[in-house]
């Protein structure tokens, strides 16, 4: 490969038309309209009904990965023939960089939620502070702590519950999933998950110098052993989801507080599936395709910083929702 | 790899498929615009039931589907998209770059929207209806009382924000990695730079409207009580978190514009603007300044009072940074050499419009005497005045001004200057008085107002179609430019026009830089 | 500090204003009235100061603005032989035009302080009024020390017939209701405000007072109205299909007439009480029933209970079912669903009658009926 440090002028590859752009927006806007439809089915439609949305999802979805799996590989293979400048690779990078940004900002969201329900809503609701002075009044009985272990309609009770702000049925959890019991720590899933995620990040890291001293040996081992964690993180998450909706009756229902549990976990649980998808693919690429060399793997580069921002949120969520 | 440079392919794979950024650009414009259409013809509907008081031609239930669609389209499928298209076909000519940074993703950016916007348009004929909740769509009205439709919506707005996610990171590879050699930062046109950092908007809050849409979605679906009380979440939540999406939106609506702005007035004063460094801290300052004033758009939802007062502090520092860039504006055309083709006049159009429209801004953020204005008429006038007179009178600008160098032809400018002052009439004629009966009483949002209304709304009505009606010249200027004005082939369309766009022959070749431009250290910025 | 600036800038802006609505107007004041009303309230004043003051402030600036500006379109222009100059970048430019403005907004920021703490101070209240939106109609409850509240809906007057232009439109078209909120005069009334379904916005332009009715939560605003007389406003937050029709009508008295309504209304709470005790025959129940109907049911389910936004009554499984099943649907509402609970917002006379009326019209010939008795018993569970 070329550097850019040479004086001269690199060009820069702009491709030849393409179909890829057009395929995957058949295919994104398929499984949208199919999962607009499934939705819909479930909470208007009528059960004794058959309908054809699993169809048009699964088909837009299927087309979509389709799309994107050759997508990556004609970039790949333009990159393996040299089509690809230092100043093409750079905005790879900023690529990345930026998609990344806008995905700490997705997380941002549901993380400002949770600060303005803990902090702000539930004292209000309770009627104390300035902002809810008068709440009482709606919601007598009700008392914020959190985790919040009874919704203001379960305070509120009986008939007099479904009187009012009538927007649903709300029955919360009756254990939460924060730390309890120092005797069985060990039995706490979440600081499983943590060290787990933790290490994984490190043992990237180790993949990662492998690959810049050249040693394809340890760069494999180490970014198995990445997604192997990675597996073991989304299977202790699957367990610890089941013992919430069978043991803690911790459900989406619960109140906010199985809202925002969920909504926090469930969306990085799925990040962490994409990240370890991801680098899964780079090590398919290495094993089987000898791909990557200590000076051009940006494949992996891209998809380990991805996993490093997974694992950092997992750092603020292990804070936020199970100890604080 | 050849060097084998053809020009565009024939027929529709030529737009399908392509990775230029004239073409991708061409078809945002393009898009844009007939999104206009459909949006306008949804505000003439408006407009239309709201000429008399009384019930005349639509249903309340529909009346609100068609506010909610009109600024729906308005916001996302006209003014950013359009902009959008300029950034793709002036950036890499400004800045000296082969193309945009990601080509294939370029491409992609664009045909994600218009199977988006037929899918948010085709929930008009869906039981229940299309979602009529505002553009704005509060919880819990946009959830638990909404139309099954509102999941299409739900969707769609995910699908948009990756559209407008995937233009921006493009933006701004392209402008930190593709500008030409001597190309520094501070040598950028403005246009690029208000560019750049609407594109840093766009990529920190588009997540957070999804993000509002993904908990209304599990709000509808899955039984979560993110917006209601009864679970112990709270329906002011979605305010929040919307507007903090929704108030930097505002900017990076008018910021390309404030861009456009600063390109043409120079061009037409035969002058440097006045001050380039403090417009572009300007304009960094505003976006800064516009993610810490977000609740101004809730003073009556009950916040706690000291709250209140910091939001509306914030709001009012904003008018600090933009007055810099109307006083900047202004001076540069003080002891210029001025000429008033259609560019330029809608440039001053603009001028005293949006800063009309900035002071209105201003009363209303006076939280006490937003009480009596929120949720007015007043509103509408205000934002009516930066978004219409604002956005899209630039955009006309923008079009005047460069279609000459796009397609080599020029427009027709007494046909220019005709479009420019029906326009600037309708478009007073339309929203003037709808500041009286703001003032006055009369809220927004309804399809039926009491009788003391009724003459500004005829007036307001009537402005309504004038300019509604301008719009139809615009297209056929536009096309008739296309197809048959007369040929211009100096690279310099305009005496006064500076920038690398303008050293390229004239109509642009598809190809626009193969090799990077020497800058001319001299020639600072336009 | 500003105040002779502000008694300057409203004379001066007062006569541009009425030339104004001299030119456009065509009948009676508050016809095209064009500024925003003083109000009856001191704050109302306030607040209508401010506003005249910000509006004075900006007009000065922007005719300052654009005049610079036409100066140079008219005596800088090209076709006039004018030659540019090149000037740019003035530090000591630049840096006037960013304090020059900054020191203005300080000047702003203070009126609007010390009003913006005056509107929140809602201590002592004489009196407290429950205000709640609900989909839509206003319901008003005066809260009462010992218990014994008053409460009433108050829903739009205006008929369908003008809103449709059937018949002529009347001078309070949109702006009157059924029964409107009576407070006294000279009292310091403060009011509690929330919705039931969705969120409102309590609004009336001569008390300035604009507060968000947002269901779970209680907001608290006050007036103190100076003068007797009827103040007008509306909804202002999109609340659906209807939010243009559900005004708000306040009706200041002087103290003794409040007294005298207020006794008015505790002797028809106690009405109301005796009947609950009663029984009745089926006839009657539907008499009353249809009456009900009409007014609290029949924007969803439709005049012939063909449904519309709420599902079929005519031959519903649930109104054509189990009895109590369907008594539950319209005491607690369907969870998630426009179909409120009307528990809260009828009484139970009003309720056993609805419902047996369902159970009996459009075709559904039921024959049974529910009494009071059994819709009390129904809530107490
Ligand atoms: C392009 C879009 C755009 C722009 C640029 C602005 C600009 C501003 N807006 Fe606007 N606004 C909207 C679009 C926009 N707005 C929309 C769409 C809504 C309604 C949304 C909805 O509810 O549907 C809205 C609503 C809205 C509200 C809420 C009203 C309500 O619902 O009650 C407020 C309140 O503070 C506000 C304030 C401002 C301010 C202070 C500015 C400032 O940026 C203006 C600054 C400019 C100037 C002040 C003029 C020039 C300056 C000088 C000449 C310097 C000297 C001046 C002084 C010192 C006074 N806007
Ligand atoms: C950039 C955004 C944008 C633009 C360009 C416009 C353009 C216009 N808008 Fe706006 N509007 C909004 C954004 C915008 N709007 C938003 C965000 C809201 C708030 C929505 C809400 O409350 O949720 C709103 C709300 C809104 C209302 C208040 C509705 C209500 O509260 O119920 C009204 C009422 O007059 C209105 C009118 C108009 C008119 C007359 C135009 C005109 O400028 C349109 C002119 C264009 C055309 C007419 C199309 C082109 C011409 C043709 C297709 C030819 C055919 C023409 C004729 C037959 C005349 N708009
Ligand atoms: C704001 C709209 C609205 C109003 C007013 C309203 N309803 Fe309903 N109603 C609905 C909706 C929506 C449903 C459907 C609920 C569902 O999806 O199960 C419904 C369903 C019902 C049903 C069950 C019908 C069935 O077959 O499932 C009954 C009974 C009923 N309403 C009674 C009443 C009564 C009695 C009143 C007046 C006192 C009333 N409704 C007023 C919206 C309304
Ligand atoms: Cu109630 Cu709008
Ligand atoms: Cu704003």
């Amino acid at each position: 490969m070329t550097s850019q440090t040479s004086a001269g002028y690199e060009k820069y590859y702009v491709p030849e038309k393409s179909r890829l752009a057009a395929c995957a927006t058949i295919g994104l806007i398929l499984s949208i309209f199919g999962a607009a439809n499934i939705m819909n089915d479930m909470t208007f439609g009528d059960p004794g009904q058959e309908t054809s949305s699993w169809t048009i999802f699964t088909l837009g979805i299927l087309f979509f990965l389709a799309t994107l799996f050759s997508w990556f590989r004609v970039t790949i293979k333009e990159n393996i023939a040299g089509m690809n400048s230092a100043q093409l690779k750079k905005s790879y990078v900023l690529g990345m960089f930026w998609f990344i940004f806008s995905e700490v900002m997705f997380f941002f969201t549901f993380f400002g939620a949770l600060f303005f329900v803990r902090n702000l809503v539930g004292p209000w609701l309770a009627g104390e502070g300035e902002g809810g002075r008068m709440n009482g009044l709606l919601w007598e009985g009700f008392t914020f702590s959190w985790p919040m272990m009874q919704t203001p309609q379960e305070a509120v009770g009986g008939a007099g519950a479904q009187l009012m702000a009538n927007n649903g049925s709300f029955t919360s959890a009756h254990t939460s999933m924060s730390f309890r019991d120092a005797h069985s720590w060990w039995a706490w899933l979440p600081l499983w998950n943590t060290i787990i995620l933790l290490s994984s990040s490190f043992t990237c890291h180790i993949a990662h110098m492998g690959i810049l001293s050249g040693n394809r040996k340890k760069f494999n081992l180490w970014l198995a052993i990445t997604v192997l964690l990675g597996l073991a993180f989304v299977y202790l998450q699957a367990v610890e989801y089941h013992e919430a909706y069978v043991e803690f009756g911790l459900t989406l229902n619960a109140g906010i507080y199985g809202s925002t549990f969920f909504m926090l976990t469930g969306f990085h649980g799925f990040h962490v599936m994409m990240g370890a998808t991801m680098l899964l693919i780079q090590l398919l690429r290495s094993v089987l395709g000898g791909q990557f060399t200590a000076d051009d793997h940006f494949g992996f580069e891209a998809s380990s910083w991805y996993w490093h921002f997974v694992d950092v949120v997992w750092v603020f969520l292990f804070l936020f929702v199970y100890i604080l | 790899m050849g060097d084998h440079h053809h020009g565009p392919a024939k027929g529709l794979s030529r737009w399908l498929f392509t990775t230029n950024h004239k073409d991708i650009g061409t078809m945002y414009l393009w898009f844009s615009f007939s999104m206009f259409m459909l949006g306008g013809t949804f505000a003439m509907i408006i407009r239309a039931e709201l000429f008399q008081p009384g019930l005349q031609l639509v249903e309340p239930a529909f009346f609100n589907q068609m506010t909610t669609l009109h600024g729906l389209i308005m916001v996302f499928g006209a003014i950013m998209p359009s902009f959008v298209g300029l950034a793709n076909w002036l950036i890499p000519m400004m800045i000296g770059a082969p193309d945009m940074a990601l080509p294939r993703m370029n491409n992609w950016s664009f045909w994600i929207l218009p199977p988006t916007f037929l899918l948010l348009a085709s929930t008009l004929f869906m039981e229940g209806g299309a979602p009529a909740a505002g553009w704005t769509f509060y919880a819990p009205l946009s959830t638990t009382y909404a139309a099954p439709s509102v999941t299409f919506f739900i969707f769609s707005v995910h699908v948009l924000g990756l559209s407008s996610i995937m233009g921006s990171i493009n933006i701004i590879a392209t402008v930190m990695n593709m500008r030409a050699p001597g190309m520094t930062y501070m040598k950028m046109p403005l246009f690029v730079w208000t560019w750049l950092i609407t594109a840093f908007l766009l990529v920190a809050v588009m997540p957070v409207l999804a993000g509002a849409v993904t908990m209304m979605l599990m709000d509808v679906h899955f039984g979560t009580s993110f917006f209601s009380a009864a679970g112990g979440g709270d329906p002011v939540l979605f305010q929040h978190v919307f507007w903090f999406f929704g108030h930097p939106e505002v900017y990076i609506i008018i910021l390309p514009a404030f861009g456009v702005v600063s390109q043409i007035i120079p061009a037409f004063s035969r002058k440097p603007l006045f001050g380039y460094d403090s417009m572009v801290y300007a304009t960094a300052s505003i976006a800064f300044l516009s993610f810490i004033v977000w609740a101004h758009h809730m003073y009556t939802v009950g916040m706690p009072v000291a709250g209140e007062l910091f939001f509306m502090y914030a709001t009012m520092l904003i008018a600090v940074p933009t007055g810099v860039k109307v006083f900047n504006w202004v001076t540069t055309m003080w002891r210029g050499s001025l000429s008033f083709e259609t560019p330029m006049l809608f440039c001053i159009g603009f001028l005293v419009l949006f800063t009309i429209g900035g002071f209105t801004g201003l009363m209303l953020a006076i939280a006490p005497s937003d009480f009596q204005y929120h949720d007015t008429y007043f509103v509408v006038a205000h934002f009516h005045y930066v978004m219409v007179a604002g956005a899209v009178f630039s955009m006309s600008a923008a079009i005047y001004f460069w279609l000459p160098k796009w397609c080599g032809r020029m427009y027709n400018e007494t046909m220019g200057k005709t479009h420019f002052w029906i326009s600037f009439i309708g478009f007073n004629l339309a929203f003037f008085p709808q500041h009286f009966v703001g003032l006055a009483g009369m809220p927004r949002r309804i399809p039926d107002y009491a009788l003391q209304f009724t003459d500004f709304n005829m007036m307001s009505s009537i402005g309504a179609f004038i300019y509604g009606l301008s719009q139809v010249l615009f297209l056929y200027n536009v096309i008739a430019t296309i197809v048959a004005g007369k040929p211009v082939s100096d690279p310099k369309v305009w005496d006064g026009a500076e920038g690398l766009e303008w050293t390229i022959p004239t109509p642009a070749p598809y190809h626009t830089f193969e090799t990077p431009p020497k800058i001319d250290p001299a020639h600072a910025h336009s | 500090m500003c105040f002779e600036a502000k008694r300057l800038l409203k004379l001066a802006l007062g006569p541009v204003l009425m030339l104004v609505s001299a030119v456009v107007l065509a009948y009676g004041p508050e016809v095209n009235q064009v500024n925003m009303a003083p109000g009856v309230t001191a704050v109302g004043e306030r607040i209508y100061d401010l506003h005249m003051w910000i509006l004075g402030v900006c007009t000065v600036i922007g005719v300052g603005v654009f005049g610079v500006m036409f100066y140079s379109i008219i005596n800088h222009r090209k076709s006039k032989g004018a030659v540019a100059s090149h000037f740019h970048e003035s530090t000591k430019v630049e840096i006037a035009w960013t304090v020059i403005p900054f020191l203005i907004l300080l000047v702003m920021a203070v009126p609007s302080t010390s009003t913006l703490l005056e509107v929140y101070n809602n201590d002592d209240a004489e009196m407290d009024i429950l205000v709640t939106g609900f989909q839509w109609k206003w319901k008003y409850e005066y809260i009462d020390e010992s218990g014994e509240n008053v409460s009433f809906f108050s829903n739009l007057r205006t008929p369908q017939s003008e809103i449709h232009n059937a018949d002529p439109k009347g001078e309070y078209y949109l702006l009157e209701v059924d029964e409107p909120m009576v407070i006294p005069v000279n009292t310091k009334v403060r009011f509690l405000i929330t919705g039931n379904d969705v969120i409102h916005s309590w609004w009336v332009p001569d008390l300035a007072v604009k507060r968000d009715a947002i269901p779970g939560f209680i907001n608290e605003a006050w007036t103190k109205v100076d003068t007797v007389g009827v103040y007008r406003g509306q909804c202002a937050e999109l609340c659906g299909k209807d939010h243009g029709f559900m005004p708000i009508v306040v009706n200041v008295v002087s103290k003794e007439d409040y007294s005298q309504w207020l006794s008015g209304k505790q002797a028809e709470a106690a009405a109301i009480k005796e009947l609950m005790a009663q029984t009745f025959t089926l006839d009657q129940q539907v008499e009353r029933g249809k009456a009900v109907y009409e007014r609290s049911c029949l924007a969803c389910h439709g005049a012939n209970g063909e449904g519309g936004v709420g599902k079929a009554i005519a031959g519903s499984a649930i109104v054509t079912g189990d009895i109590n099943k369907h008594l539950d649907v319209g005491i607690n509402g369907v969870p998630g669903t426009a179909m409120q609970a009307f528990g809260g917002q009828l009484n139970d006379v009003d309720m056993a009658a609805v419902i047996t009326y369902q159970r009996n019209a459009f075709g559904n010939n039921m024959g049974d009926m529910v009494q009071p008795i059994d819709v009390y018993n129904h809530k107490k569970g």
